[in-house]
């Protein structure tokens, strides 16, 4: 019982940057009917990004360490989020009239464009995030092993998912974002500047991403520049698998699959970890192509 | 004149669809355009409200030139559409629907107001305004549509065909309404293919075909005209 619940953490926390990496590709699918194959770059961004700060600021001599992660997070989300702007910008808005393959193709494109981007600034080998930059400490919670990086990747996950919930369902601009998700041209008869819509949403997309990005750096302590192409694949299995298009069916989906994988890699075999939430996809894509919350409210006439 | 429009062309593509479209509405009016699919009646209020690119002409709104503006920037001026097929945001409750449709204003409390109003107009949205949109009849439906449009608290109301799917009752029911909108001094422009109904219930209409106006009048005498009853009202009456 006590290796299952271990078990249970590890993929709440790994399900839990799933689920924030997936926020992003949902959101833009929502508004755009786009999938942003370049978002698992920018979460690769984020863990750079992370990386830099971390080593060249020195954060945690100043403030300690909890309140350096925070101050850290915060600026790397607003750097991804400086670049996912810029992304929708220059690779997507210009071809906002175009056929919808041609923004594929785009995405695509700026997909290998910040993987080597980030290969020629950084190197092709893999980096290391500093030690002790959190203390190791353990929480023993009913026999349950809980590392404090861990606890801190749950509560900031679930602190940020909260937020953007409350902000998409109980503000003006958030029930906008999801009003222009239905139909952009009656949000445009409403008065809503879809424009400025698609920019909010690729503000908050890459931002989660980055977070999620600087959580994994400091969750594994290793980076390297190839590794946005698997999160992204999974956490574009895990916003199908909720839904894709619906926001607490990222959150939903993404946790699952985080702890389906840690129980398949620790009661099948951890050689099919990557297997099994493939699986996961092929079989939700047969019994529920809608994804778990992607249901659509039939129409009337 | 609240709404001036001339000459408007557009084009879809290569294709011009609105050869020279020129027509007037004054404040506190009911103007109606009336014509066949693929008139260009939908084409024209959607110029209107900044969503198909105006090729040529012009279109005044009092003393601005919508061609020249954004289709929400347009909003802001108290030009609202109800568009055809309703168009309501279906996964999002009745109330937020109705708070969408006020997205533009910034007078707080005064949106309450109208909404209250929009609730006396259509009691039924009160009663649901908790449910889905996408759950309502399709009647509802278009008075949740026309309620959303209220709540810009617009100078001018552009309605595109209202009626379209609902049975008769209903749509009587709320033609009613909208008479009730015109005399709280909202200006209305509605198309309509249930020209009948549309003609008893404007002062003036218009009759479109193929992207032109080719007749314009008072609601009384485009009602008595045979060539308006051959076209548009099933043949002479009895």
């Amino acid at each position: 019982m006590e290796e299952f619940f271990q078990q249970l953490t590890n993929g709440l926390a790994v399900g839990a940057i799933y689920a924030l990496i997936a926020l992003g590709y949902t959101m833009v699918y929502g508004v755009l009917k786009l999938i942003n194959f370049a978002h698992g770059e920018l979460f690769t961004i984020g863990s750079y990004l992370g990386l830099t700060l971390l080593t060249s600021l020195g954060l945690s001599d100043v403030f300690g360490p909890v309140l350096a992660i925070l101050l850290l997070a915060a600026m790397v989300m607003g750097l991804v989020a400086v670049v996912g702007a810029l992304l929708e910008r220059t690779a997507y808005r210009p071809l906002r009239e175009s056929p919808r393959l041609s923004a594929v193709v785009s995405a695509l494109g700026a997909s290998i464009f910040f993987q080597n981007a980030v290969m020629l600034i950084y190197g092709a080998r893999l980096r290391v995030y500093p030690l002790g930059i959190l203390p190791r400490t353990a929480v023993n919670l009913f026999g349950i092993y809980l590392p404090l990086v861990k606890l801190l990747i749950l509560f900031a996950s679930v602190a940020i998912m909260t937020a953007l919930y409350l902000y998409i369902h109980k503000t003006r601009i958030g029930t906008a974002i999801r009003a222009a998700a239905i139909d952009q041209g009656a949000a445009r008869l409403m008065g809503i500047d879809v424009d400025r819509v698609i920019l909010i949403v690729f503000l908050i997309g890459p931002a989660l991403g980055g977070a999620a990005g600087l959580m994994v750096g400091l969750l594994y302590g290793q980076i390297n520049f190839t590794m946005g192409w698997v999160y992204g694949l999974k956490a574009f299995t895990a916003a199908i698998l909720g839904g894709i298009g619906n926001i607490p069916g990222a959150m939903v989906g993404g946790i699952l699959l985080g702890v389906i994988e840690a129980m398949g890699a620790a009661y099948i075999s951890i050689a099919w970890k990557d297997a099994i939430a493939f699986v996961v996809l092929i079989l939700i894509l047969i019994v529920r192509p809608t994804g778990l919350l992607g249901e659509r409210v039939a129409e009337k006439v | 004149m609240l709404l001036n429009i001339e000459n408007l062309r557009v084009k879809y593509g290569n294709i011009e669809v609105l050869h020279g479209v020129t027509l007037q509405v004054k404040q506190g009016e009911i103007v109606t355009i009336l014509g066949a699919n693929g008139a260009g009646k939908s084409t024209t209020l959607l110029s209107i409200s900044g969503l198909v690119r105006v090729a040529a002409g012009t279109i005044f709104f009092q003393n601005s030139e919508l061609q020249k503006l954004r289709a929400h920037d347009i909003v802001k001026l108290g030009i609202a559409q109800v568009p055809e097929g309703r168009r309501i945001f279906d996964t999002l409750t009745v109330q937020e629907n109705l708070n969408m449709g006020a997205f533009v204003r910034k007078d707080g409390h005064q949106i309450n107001e109208t909404r209250e109003w929009v609730y006396k107009l259509f009691p039924i949205l009160k009663e649901r305004r908790q449910q889905l949109a996408g759950t309502l009849s399709g009647g509802e439906q278009q008075m949740l549509a026309i309620g959303r449009g209220l709540m810009n608290k617009p100078r001018i109301l552009l309605l595109d065909e209202p009626s379209l799917g609902l049975a008769p009752l209903l749509v009587k029911a709320i033609f009613q309404t909208l008479d009730e909108v015109n005399q709280a001094g909202v200006t209305i422009l509605l198309v309509e293919q249930n020209a009948r109904a549309a003609l008893k219930l404007a002062h003036r209409g218009y009759v479109m075909e193929v992207g032109r106006i080719v007749l314009e009048d008072t609601a009384e005498a485009l009602l008595a005209n045979p060539e308006v009853q051959e076209a548009y009202l099933g043949g002479t009456r009895a």
